[in-house]
């Protein structure tokens, strides 16, 4: 690693002030930052350690039904206490990565870097949900912006994500099964006024809404509604572990899998 | 650039360390402290032969700033036995042979240990899901599975 300094503030504030210095970078849970900052692929000036800050920690539920989870909430907690009001979401960040990387491993972190296998991306935008920050509040369908891009500005920390409870909704990937990543990841969520289903693992794009089957599906909640359907090849993923005509392929199958299993 | 200090509980003994802020929990526990049980492998959080438990969470030391140990507890392959009292999990994993090069073993242990503190009664799937961040390149997982279900078995009977 370069050399950098280390500050871990208790407040929001305190976070914001510090990621205001030049080069300044948050740190998460740091699963991903800290690999990054071993291959000396980032040179930070000074880490601000978001771990320290309890009012960004935990779960719950708003007045409007909404599930509430705080930006530095680990997978683990969102595991366990997202369970009994979206347990979609639960299972979700209950199969990222291996028990460590989800004792560390944060939502915020995961959303604010955007990785275009990462599963959290697909639960946020196919739940609608709010990403809210110590500025704003950026509505899923704002904030992906491709592959590791979204629409934070510099020093920008993601305080909460709200997530709409949907009627019914499954979370179905296929692993890459060294890194536990998705190959492809299809969160199937389905609304009193439509279903929105977002596709993680496949595109170059980073994650993204396959319209086709939101249609499809919004007629006729049931796999067969997708039957021979598949986004196109153009765009998707190729590499050592599938190319694009097969992450296209599986894209359906783990559509139909994911509404077969959504409850 | 100032170093920092930090105040950890470490195996049940509140200690002291100056670090870098670019030093990892691991390498205070093997360069500084001489606890180098945890072994470091991969250092990308692949592997874990550097788990440890933090706050009674399963994480891989490798993947944590020292800094933030700060105030905290930790818990390593060296706090496992009482003494020349092996743990039963240790006991178990010489009767199964359940090791080879061992350099994996420090880290399973502790990981197991953390499954059965939480849950006594896993299934073998249960056991080879927690074990999922444990890589071991010698043994094809068999043996350590069974041992760490004739350990919860055992223990579960001694209590």
């Amino acid at each position: 690693m370069y050399a950098f300094e280390f500050e871990r503030p208790s407040t929001v504030a305190d976070a914001a002030k510090a990621l205001g210095e030049e080069d300044a970078q948050a740190l998460g849970g740091g699963q991903t930052l800290i690999p990054t900052l071993k291959q000396r692929l980032a040179m930070p000036s000074k880490l601000v350690s978001l771990s320290g800050i309890a009012e960004i920690k935990g779960v719950c539920k708003a007045d409007d039904g909404a599930l509430c989870v705080g930006g530095g909430t680990t997978h683990a907690t969102v595991a366990s206490e997202a369970k009994a009001d979206y347990p979609a979401l639960a299972a979700l960040a209950g199969n990222i990565g291996d028990p460590a990387v989800r004792n560390r491993g944060t939502i915020g972190g995961s959303i604010a870097n955007n990785d275009p296998a990462a599963c959290y991306p697909s639960a946020v935008l196919a739940s609608g949900a709010t990403v809210v920050t110590n500025k704003r509040e950026i509505a899923a369908d704002d904030y992906f912006q491709g592959l590791f891009e979204t629409a934070l500005d510099e020093g920008e920390i993601v305080t909460e994500v709200r997530f709409p409870v949907p009627e019914k909704a499954s979370y179905q990937k296929f692993e890459q099964p060294a890194s536990r990543f998705a190959l492809v990841g299809v969160f199937v969520a389905k609304y009193a006024d439509g279903v929105r289903v977002a596709v993680t693992g496949a595109s170059e794009s980073g994650v993204f809404r396959w319209s086709e089957a939101e249609a499809a599906l919004s007629s006729n909640f049931a796999p067969e509604a997708l039957d021979g359907m598949a986004p196109p090849a153009d765009g998707m993923i190729s590499d050592l572990h599938g190319s694009a005509d097969y992450r296209a392929h599986l894209v359906g199958v783990i559509a139909r899998r994911a509404v077969a299993a959504a409850s | 650039m100032s170093q920092i200090h930090v105040t950890a509980t470490i195996n049940g003994d509140e200690t002291e360390f100056l670090c870098d802020p670019t030093e990892t929990l691991l390498d205070v526990l093997r360069d500084h402290l001489d606890l180098t049980g945890s072994k470091e492998g991969c250092g990308s959080g692949d592997c874990g032969a550097c788990s440890i438990i933090l706050d009674g969470r399963l994480v891989c030391s490798c993947l944590v700033l020292a800094a933030e140990a700060e105030g905290r507890s930790v818990e390593t392959i060296e706090g496992m036995a009482e003494g020349d009292k092996l743990h039963p999990l240790q006991e178990k994993f010489i009767e199964h042979a359940a090791l080879q090069c061992g350099i994996c073993t420090p880290g399973i242990l502790v990981a197991a240990k953390n499954l059965l503190e939480r849950n006594p009664n896993p299934s073998e799937e249960e056991v080879r899901y927690w074990l999922a961040g444990n890589l071991c390149r010698c043994t094809g997982y068999d043996k350590i599975i069974r041992a760490v279900m004739d350990t919860a078995a055992e223990m579960r009977g001694a209590a």
